[in-house]
């Protein structure tokens, strides 16, 4: 297992690599990064300034080795916007956008993963219709869209809970069940598939030969098998989680990493989007690493030597 | 027949544990009905093997899960009849709960392939002791110990290492050893037994059936034995019942049925058996020409008639009855469904 471990943390190191050449790629895309990082109406004596300063008169090669270099420490330059380190914005608010991300993740699996079940268990029947119907839905409408919505309905009219910023339970209940929604209709998606899949197999069957009560098989039995392959959806899902917080950070005000890579992206503060994308790739891949891990553990036909 | 020679049959034949009445189990799929068992009746003797045999697709498998109220969901439901066990009463109307009380308990099934039948996320160990904690208050440890034994009395070496293993770390052979310490942890009454050594290796099969067989002497449950193969048969059982197309067609102590087969279909079945003495030159195996007619679209008549041998004009109008053949009764007795046989007692 830790020898597995060592392995997959070696494998990430050219993914890392590639997440470098992009990042860097992404200013360099539209010619001359001046353009992009200094405002339109900047004097020809302060962009050479910034071009001598920040290498850009350097050949192309040597430029992305000082910038790969300083990368892998984490330093992206300062921000234009703020002068303070891009990478210390974003770890600033990181916790935030963890705490979103938490719970989104935590309420689409109790959400989804009944909903999954008792479809799969009643197929066919108008239980069953109803959840597909709004999982459909679900898949199908935009979070900005509910986001909105859920902004009119719960904040303004009803003004039941706060349209915006962080600190109590009420401010996260918004934007986490608008960030869910999508979650919730894939992940109930795959649960109902795994579990129609398992609920056929002869070892459910053994189980209630067994005397084994039905809320057992169903809960324990069956989708003890059919997680292992929802698990796997969910981590290469994850990327779509993320897409979604800078979406909802914005519309919610929630001071996280998703909110400053937008901020950062009209502002024309590349350090920081070159940061959030960085920080966002390893998150991705660490994720993927995690669900990995779980796999094996869930598993025991996987072996991972 | 006389008096003294009848309460010697009763007394040779102990009272049934299970028995079954002109059980009826259907499986409605959209607008098709599958009668896949279709008037089936037995006794199952308390301590004794009954087996049942047919071809592939005739109703064993669902024979087996009617009784235990396992009939595939939503097709399959029980239509009529009764599955009376000893001290329980009738299976067939008892609701889900209370057959969840008899499941693994006084009456316990092995399946047929034991690569599939284990849960793959769950160890063997903790697999046979849920079957004890689902029926007693017992604490894991205790659950475990026992389970440990029951792997022992299966014949699995290193019992207590082996309790631990995950099911894909075991082979075919040891796994149906698993399956049957989970049939047999709670002693039960009755043990269905569906195919139990068909996906095993031949040499792996003999040892399971030695192994079935020592088990069901010792605990003294009885035994409904389904198989295809009447080599199983000869070696397990003392009553057959032979199935077709969702009835038995036959029924009679095993000793009788080799000497002397009375439905044509039996005859087939028993043509097609290869010989296990090597002495005589291999003979080639005489299949029953035809196939089973489905059994969503029964033929009027007799079931068999369009690949009887005998068939005459009489099998394509009525379907014969299962009745004891002539002067045998009792629980001995000797049952045919054959207008052949059926004309022959009437005279
Ligand atoms: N899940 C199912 N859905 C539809 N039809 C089924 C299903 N299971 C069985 N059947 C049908 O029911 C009939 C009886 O099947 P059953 O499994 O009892 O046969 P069997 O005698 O056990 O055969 P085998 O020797 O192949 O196990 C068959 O004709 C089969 O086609
Ligand atoms: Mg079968």
């Amino acid at each position: 297992m830790a020898s597995y471990l060592l392995r997959r943390l070696v494998l990430t190191l050219p993914v890392l690599a590639g997440i470098v050449v992009i990042t860097f790629l992404l200013t360099r895309l539209s010619g001359d990064p001046t353009d992009l990082m200094l405002p339109p109406n900047a004097t020809d004596e302060a962009r050479e300034a910034f071009r001598s300063v920040n290498g850009l008169d350097r050949p192309l090669w040597e430029q992305f080795v000082v910038f790969a270099g300083r990368a892998l420490m984490g330093d992206f330059g300062a921000s234009l916007r703020f002068q303070q380190p891009a990478m210390g914005l974003v770890v600033e608010r990181l916790p935030a956008t963890i705490e979103l991300a938490f719970a989104t993740m935590a309420l689409a699996l109790v959400v989804g993963i009944p909903a999954g079940v008792v479809s799969a268990y009643h197929r066919g029947s108008a239980t069953d219709t109803s959840i597909r119907t709004v999982m459909l839905l679900g898949q199908a409408v935009p979070s900005f869209f509910l986001g909105v919505l859920g902004i009119i309905v719960f904040a303004v009219w009803l003004r039941w809970l706060p349209t915006g910023g962080r600190g109590s339970l009420a401010q996260l209940v918004l934007p986490a069940t608008t960030l869910a929604f999508n979650l919730v209709a894939l992940i109930a998606r795959v649960t109902r598939s795994c579990m129609l899949d398992v609920l056929k197999q002869d070892y459910v069957r053994t189980a209630r030969a067994k005397g084994v009560w039905e809320a057992r098989v169903v809960w324990l039995h069956a989708l003890r098998n059919a997680f292992i392959p929802v698990l796997t959806v969910i981590g290469l899902q994850f990327g779509l989680l993320l897409g979604g917080v800078v979406v909802t950070e914005t519309i919610f005000s929630w001071p996280g990493v998703g909110r400053l890579a937008i901020q950062a992206i009209y502002a024309r503060d590349f350090p920081v989007v070159q940061a959030v994308v960085f920080v966002f790739a390893v998150a991705f891949v660490l994720v993927n690493l995690v669900v990995d891990l779980l796999y094996a553990a869930l598993d025991p036909r996987i072996s991972y030597k | 027949m006389t008096p003294a020679l009848d309460a010697s049959v009763q007394v040779r034949s102990a009272p049934p544990v299970l028995s079954v009445r002109n059980l009826h189990a259907h499986l409605h799929l959209g607008d098709t009905v599958v009668r896949a068992v279709d008037g089936v009746s037995f006794d199952l003797p308390a301590g004794a093997t009954l087996s049942i045999v047919g071809e592939s697709g005739c109703g064993k498998s669902m024979t087996a899960l009617a009784i235990l109220g396992l009939l595939p969901q939503p097709a399959g439901r029980i239509t009529e009849g009764e599955v009376w066990l000893d001290g329980v009463g009738d299976l067939a109307r008892l609701d889900q709960r209370a057959l969840r009380r008899v499941r693994g308990n006084a009456v316990s099934m092995v399946f047929q392939d034991p690569m599939t039948s284990l849960n793959p996320v769950f160890r063997v160990g903790w697999q046979i002791a849920e079957a004890i904690r689902m029926h007693e208050t017992v604490s894991r440890e205790e659950a475990r110990r026992r389970a440990i034994e029951l792997l022992e009395l299966v014949g699995i070496p290193s019992p207590s290492v082996r309790c631990d293993a995950f099911p894909h770390q075991l082979s075919g052979g040891m796994r149906q050893r698993v399956m049957i310490a989970i049939a047999l942890a709670r002693r039960p009454k009755v043990m269905l037994a569906d195919e139990p050594t068909t996906a095993l290796d031949v040499t792996i099969q003999a040892q399971v059936l030695r192994l079935m067989k020592r088990l069901q002497q010792d605990s003294g449950a009885a035994l409904l034995l389904i198989t295809h193969d009447l080599g199983v048969v000869a070696q397990m059982a003392q009553r057959v019942c032979v199935m077709y197309a969702g009835v038995i067609v036959e029924e009679s102590a095993v000793g009788d049925l080799f000497a002397d087969p009375l439905h044509p279909y039996t005859r087939g079945l028993l043509a097609s058996m290869p010989k296990p003495r090597h002495g005589a030159a291999r003979q080639a195996l005489i299949s029953i020409p035809g196939t089973v007619p489905p059994l969503s679209r029964l033929p009027a008549g007799c079931r068999f008639a369009g690949r009887c041998a005998h068939v005459f004009s009489k099998c394509r109008e009525a379907e014969p009855p299962l009745v004891p053949v002539a002067g045998d009764l009792g629980p001995g007795a000797r049952k045919v469904r054959c207008w052949l046989h059926v004309g022959s007692e009437a005279a």
